[in-house]
């Protein structure tokens, strides 16, 4: 565990002084070899996200936005192209646990109490007791979950179990935040409560945020970059800055600014989909 | 409107015994057991009574039907002993003998616990050695799956003189013998279903496991061990009962000595019916409390694991 923590020193100094990309990728292709031919989910994707920023992967389903989070996570293979994560292979990174990563469902354990969920990953790295209890403290607070220690998942309901598994992802400090689809299975109350607070969370924290949905509101509300894919090959359509107001509420979706990002963001998708047919 | 519910809510509060009775367990069971002594005291007269009316003719006995089946129910070597009879018999070697004793059911049934209960531990830990295995080593999944499947189709009963053989050749007698065909017999349940537990994970709790760079032993202790702990427990409860099973088959052929197995063959040499049944029903009933006693660790284990067992729910 030591060793792992002290060569996570120098990648990340190298990665710094290579540029501000934490994420860089350069011709991306990634063809699955199913039984029924081969499957295009990635096509020729070149994509740079600076140190800080939120980005936002949005397209249909099927458009390759999971996959190319799943690429820069080292959960799937590349098959053309080149793709480095801080600097180094996503391989290493993954090795360094440089990256906290929130799935579309929580998936915390159903046996361990929302307290042990969150030092799960802290006990793997081998931190001490006390520390792991430090943080799980810390960040559960930061989720407003303070209270909940010691329930068992299945005690909380969706949007809690969520926070919990964002609260995990945060637990041992990875600059770089990748989340899929993280609020796709709650309601939509629910949801706009906790863009609210993840947004909160971003200002508070200034980690680097790799984000898939399928919803334009929550893209345009939550994003400093949107990325808008589309199906088959998988592939970048548009990439769209977005300045909205660091200090936005959810009523910054009614102003004209918003209205703006998000039309150009549906004329992408639109884009992409008439290419399909 | 609200009066009414109220008053439903009292009448629910307030059940009379004998709906207590109906819809409670006590009913049920109760009416079951019922039902099988009636069952089995008619049985005893059917199967007895043609001996019995043998010898009345022989001896040219005059008999009503009163009187035969009076005698059906107190015959000293019948085919099928009345309840009662066993009853009595299990009294007389429970209670009315010391345990020490060679004509204690309690000695005999200690007997077959110790070798039920150490083979069941060694067959439990034979089980997740070769379920952790299988999972973890591709070669060994493919190569050692067909064996533990081929070893339970062979009759224990075939293979049991065997092992006592062999194991007493190499000089090993007593308990242990006996204690490894039970383990032959539990390992299997305890294997099949840890390979399904330790396999139970998704893929999303695999993956946020890779997401930390986990080690195989972290996925192991962390993951796939606590994922597998329902579904051991459940072949716990099977193991335990057929490790008594084989631990009975176990005494068989060891010259009957002592053990609930030993009495069912001296029983069966001189005829002993009532003995045979008395230490079946001592089996069933040590069965009974053995599966009983894996419940309740099942259900202390699972509750700490905040696992919600059914009737247990908010």
């Amino acid at each position: 565990m030591q060793n792992v923590a002290v060569t996570a020193v120098p990648a990340e100094a190298l990665a710094r002084s290579a540029g501000s990309s934490v994420v860089r990728t350069n011709k991306l292709s990634l063809t699955f070899e199913t039984s029924d031919g081969p499957v295009y989910a990635l096509s020729n994707v070149n994509l740079a996200i600076g140190q800080g920023d939120f980005v936002s992967f949005i397209g249909p389903s099927g458009c390759g936005k999971t996959t190319l989070m799943r690429v820069i996570a080292d959960l799937e293979q590349p098959s053309e192209g080149s793709i480095t994560v801080n600097g180094v292979s996503p391989r290493e990174a993954r090795l360094n646990r440089s990256y906290g990563y929130v799935f579309q469902a929580p998936a915390l354990y159903p046996w361990r109490t929302v307290d042990r969920n969150v030092t799960l990953p802290l006990e793997i790295m081998g931190l001490s007791k006390q520390e792991r209890q430090t943080r799980a403290a810390h960040y559960l607070a930061m989720v407003n979950l303070t209270g909940f220690e010691n329930k068992f998942p299945w005690q909380l309901s969706g949007g809690m179990q969520q926070r919990v598994s964002i609260a995990r992802a945060l637990s041992f400090e990875p600059d770089l935040l990748l989340m899929d689809e993280p609020f796709g299975a709650l309601d939509e109350i629910t949801r706009d409560h906790l863009n609210e607070q993840l947004l909160r969370l971003w200002e508070k924290t200034r980690k680097t945020v790799v984000f898939v949905t399928h919803s334009i509101p929550e893209a345009v509300f939550l994003s400093s970059k949107i990325v808008v894919m589309s199906p088959r090959p998988g592939r970048i359509i548009d990439v769209i800055d977005c300045n909205l107001p660091p200090d936005r509420t959810l009523d910054v979706r009614e102003t004209p600014e918003f209205l703006a990002i998000a039309h150009r963001v549906r004329e992408g998708l639109r884009a992409g989909h008439s290419y399909d047919d | 409107m609200t009066t009414e519910v109220a008053g439903s809510a009292a009448v629910v509060r307030a059940p009379g015994p004998w709906s207590r009775i109906r819809d409670g367990r006590t009913g049920p069971v109760g009416l079951m057991l019922l039902l099988i002594l009636v069952i089995w005291y008619a049985g005893a007269v059917y199967l007895n009574a043609p001996r019995l009316i043998d010898g009345y003719e022989r001896n040219e006995t005059a008999w009503t039907a009163p009187k035969l089946v009076d005698d059906a129910w107190a015959m000293e070597r019948p085919i099928l002993p009345a309840p009662h009879q066993v009853l009595v018999e299990l009294n007389d070697t429970v209670f009315g003998k010391k345990i020490t004793s060679k004509r204690s059911l309690v000695y005999h049934a200690w007997v077959t616990i110790s070798s039920t209960l150490l083979g069941f531990f060694l067959g439990t830990a034979l089980g997740m050695l070769l379920a952790v295995g299988i999972v973890h080593v591709r070669a060994l999944d493919k190569s050692l799956m067909p064996w533990v499947i081929a070893s339970q189709t062979i009759p224990i009963l075939a293979i049991a003189p065997m092992i006592i053989v062999v194991l007493g050749a190499i000089g090993l007698t007593g308990l242990l013998p006996k204690s490894i065909i039970s383990m032959y017999l539990c390992f299997f349940p305890v294997t099949i279903g840890m390979v399904k537990g330790l396999r139970s994970p998704d893929p999303l709790q695999l993956d946020l496991m890779r997401t930390y760079s986990a080690s195989r032993s972290h996925v192991f202790w962390k993951l796939r061990w606590p994922s597998s702990v329902p579904f051991l427990f459940a072949s716990l409860k099977v193991a335990i009962a057929i490790s008594l099973v084989g631990a009975i088959v176990g005494e068989l052929p060891t010259g009957a000595q002592a053990g609930l197995g030993a009495r069912l063959l001296v029983g069966s040499y001189y005829g002993q019916t009532i003995q045979i049944w008395s230490a079946l029903v001592m089996a069933s009933i040590l069965a009974g409390l053995l599966v009983a006693l894996v419940g309740l660790v099942e259900k202390f284990v699972l509750g700490r694991m905040g696992v919600v067992t059914a009737g247990g729910s908010a």
